[in-house]
């Protein structure tokens, strides 16, 4: 893995303009040379895994902690597993992420549904504030989400 | 509460939080409050964000247990949770970059581990909630100060010292110009820190009236609606005598408005990370070989900015998440001495349960929200 100029500090010139001030991320930063020892420091001892926690392909271990919140599943746990076989650079990793929150949406209802709850949507969406404090601008936003919706259905219609 | 889909959350009972590595603590959360940042996950913006998550970065509480190896907190202690995970040992967080640390999110390498901020930023669930898990609680975790208000406490946990290291990336001088980008709560303490480095002017730039008529009481600056101008960056090279701005600051990260090339390739149709078009203004408006910082935040794919001319003119960009630990003893200080006043920022308290109402009210700027708390019922 290391590959490195073995020689680097016969270069003429090596290292005469180093100035260890001129660190742009001071404050920032307190620049002490450990960037140099890479990956190579004392870690924590390693969380035990108890779910399926999908990794970064730009790092060779999982971190020592993590979070363990909603795991991947179903059909947005697939696609996220998907992504995560692309780094992130890649718009294979990003885009099918946000593809997979759209899904899991989707899932969440099913899910509620499915323990015979039925989510208050008007209730989550907090409409009640908007009617509060914002009863024109609110009833404007319905009134043209129910014209583009009426009109949508009209040309539906004339398309039969 | 629990994100449910973009513009969705509710509050339901989840699971006690368990203790999962010896260096955890649990915390009964006493108050938390909803961050700007907090809006790109609720606007669905920030991918891999699960339904079923908790969201909450910013939050102040009572140690209810610890690990096996934490010792400088014992249970009882009050304390502030700076907002980003950060494990002391690797050799980022050993050089101060604690919002960098490289041993909290095996998710993604260009971001560390933050409280209820989706996978992209480790998975964990955040502090909107009664009890969260608090990992490497002898590294992040301060005890409040016996005279500090808990309202101060919880927004030194991202607000103050965001707003802080926006100035200080700044690299202010005296006599400088210095334009922020972004009247919301961070432009505003950007706005209110900026003058500890010394400058001669501020400026804010917003277009909701009632935030830059609050900035301009509570961070003695100017203050412009963007919306009243035919063109921002023209404005301001003007009032800077045609020279541009010595330092420009975004605030405002990838929601922003005033561009519609920028709303549709950003907001509309997802092909960039959100719309650049403050950090665009900041990056047009700052005078040549100035500085812009950027603490505005933005998705991980790319935007699009004008680079040429961040190369033309030979800018320095400095950027990054907070690094909260790093500023608390500094700013503990400042709030101490009476020269910063953090909860002033503070418009709406909002029981918990209210989390949507709250979320609602935030995010469309209604009755005049600049800050909004949320407080867990009292349990014994
Ligand atoms: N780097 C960090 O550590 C860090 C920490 C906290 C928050 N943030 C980020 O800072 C940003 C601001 O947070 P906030 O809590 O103040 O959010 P906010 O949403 O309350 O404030 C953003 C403000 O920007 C204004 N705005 C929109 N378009 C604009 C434009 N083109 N020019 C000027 N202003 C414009 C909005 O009207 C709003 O008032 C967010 O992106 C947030 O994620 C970063
Ligand atoms: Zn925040
Ligand atoms: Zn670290």
């Amino acid at each position: 893995m290391k590959k490195q100029h073995q020689d680097y500090k016969n270069i003429p010139g090596w290292g005469m303009d180093a100035d260890p001030e001129n660190e742009p991320n001071y404050p920032m930063k307190n620049y002490t040379g450990d960037d140099h020892h890479r990956s190579d420091y004392k870690r924590s001892a390693p969380q035990p895994k108890d779910v399926e926690i999908l990794m970064s392909n730009e790092r060779p271990k999982i971190s020592a902690v993590f979070g363990n919140s909603v795991p991947p599943s179903g059909l947005s746990g697939m696609i996220r597993r998907y992504a995560f076989k692309h780094s992130e650079d890649r718009y294979r990793h990003w885009l099918p992420l946000i593809f997979a929150d759209r899904i899991n949406m989707f899932e969440g209802v099913v899910d509620d549904l499915r323990k015979g709850y039925f989510p208050n949507i008007i209730a989550e969406r907090g409409w009640k504030m908007e009617v509060k404090h914002n009863p024109k601008g609110f009833a404007v936003k319905i009134a043209t989400a129910a014209a583009v919706g009426y009109m949508i259905f009209l040309m539906l219609k004339k398309k039969k | 509460m629990e994100y449910r889909g973009p513009y969705r959350v509710r509050t339901v009972e989840k699971p006690m939080p368990q203790i999962l590595h010896p260096e955890d603590a649990i915390i009964r959360v006493t108050r938390s409050c909803i961050c700007g940042s907090d809006l790109h996950l609720y606007h669905g913006m920030v991918p891999d964000t699960r339904v079923g998550s908790t969201f909450g970065h910013e939050f102040v509480g009572v140690v209810e247990e610890i690990g096996p190896l934490v010792q400088k907190l014992k249970v009882g202690d009050q304390v502030l949770v700076p907002f980003n995970i950060a494990c002391g040992k690797c050799n980022f967080c050993k050089q101060g970059l604690f919002g960098n640390c490289h041993e909290s999110n095996p998710m993604a390498t260009a971001v560390g581990g933050i409280f209820g901020y989706s996978h992209t930023a480790g998975g964990y669930d955040g502090g909107q909630a009664e009890y969260v898990r608090v990992p490497y609680a002898d590294v992040g975790p301060t005890v409040i100060p016996p005279d500090m208000d808990p309202d101060d406490a919880v927004l030194l946990t991202d607000v103050v010292p965001t707003g802080y290291q926006a100035a200080e990336m700044g690299g202010i001088k005296e006599g400088d110009t210095v334009v922020i980008f972004g009247a919301g709560p961070i432009g505003i303490m950007a706005a209110r820190c900026a003058w500890f480095f010394g400058p001669s002017r501020v400026i804010i730039i917003d277009h909701v009236d009632y935030r830059l008529e609050f900035a301009k009481n509570y961070a003695y600056c100017e203050a412009y609606n963007f919306k009243d101008m035919e063109d921002p960056v023209v404005f301001l090279k003007k009032t800077t005598d045609w020279y541009g701005a010595d330092v420009c600051i975004d605030c405002v990260g990838c929601e922003a408005e005033g561009n519609s090339l920028q709303t549709f390739s950003g907001k509309v149709t997802l092909m960039q990370a959100g719309t650049a078009t403050a950090l665009q203004w900041a990056i047009n408006s700052v005078k040549k070989g100035g500085i812009v910082s950027i603490v505005g935040v933005y998705g991980p794919p790319f935007n699009l900015i004008p680079i040429g001319n961040v190369l033309n003119k030979g800018l320095t960009i400095r950027a990054n998440q907070a690094s909260v630990k790093r500023l608390l003893p500094k700013l503990i200080a400042h709030v101490q001495e009476g020269r910063l006043n953090p909860k002033g920022l503070i418009t709406h308290r909002v029981p918990l349960e209210e989390v949507a109402d709250a979320y609602r009210l935030f995010s469309s700027k209604l009755d005049n929200c600049i800050k909004t708390v949320l407080i867990p019922s009292a349990k014994s």
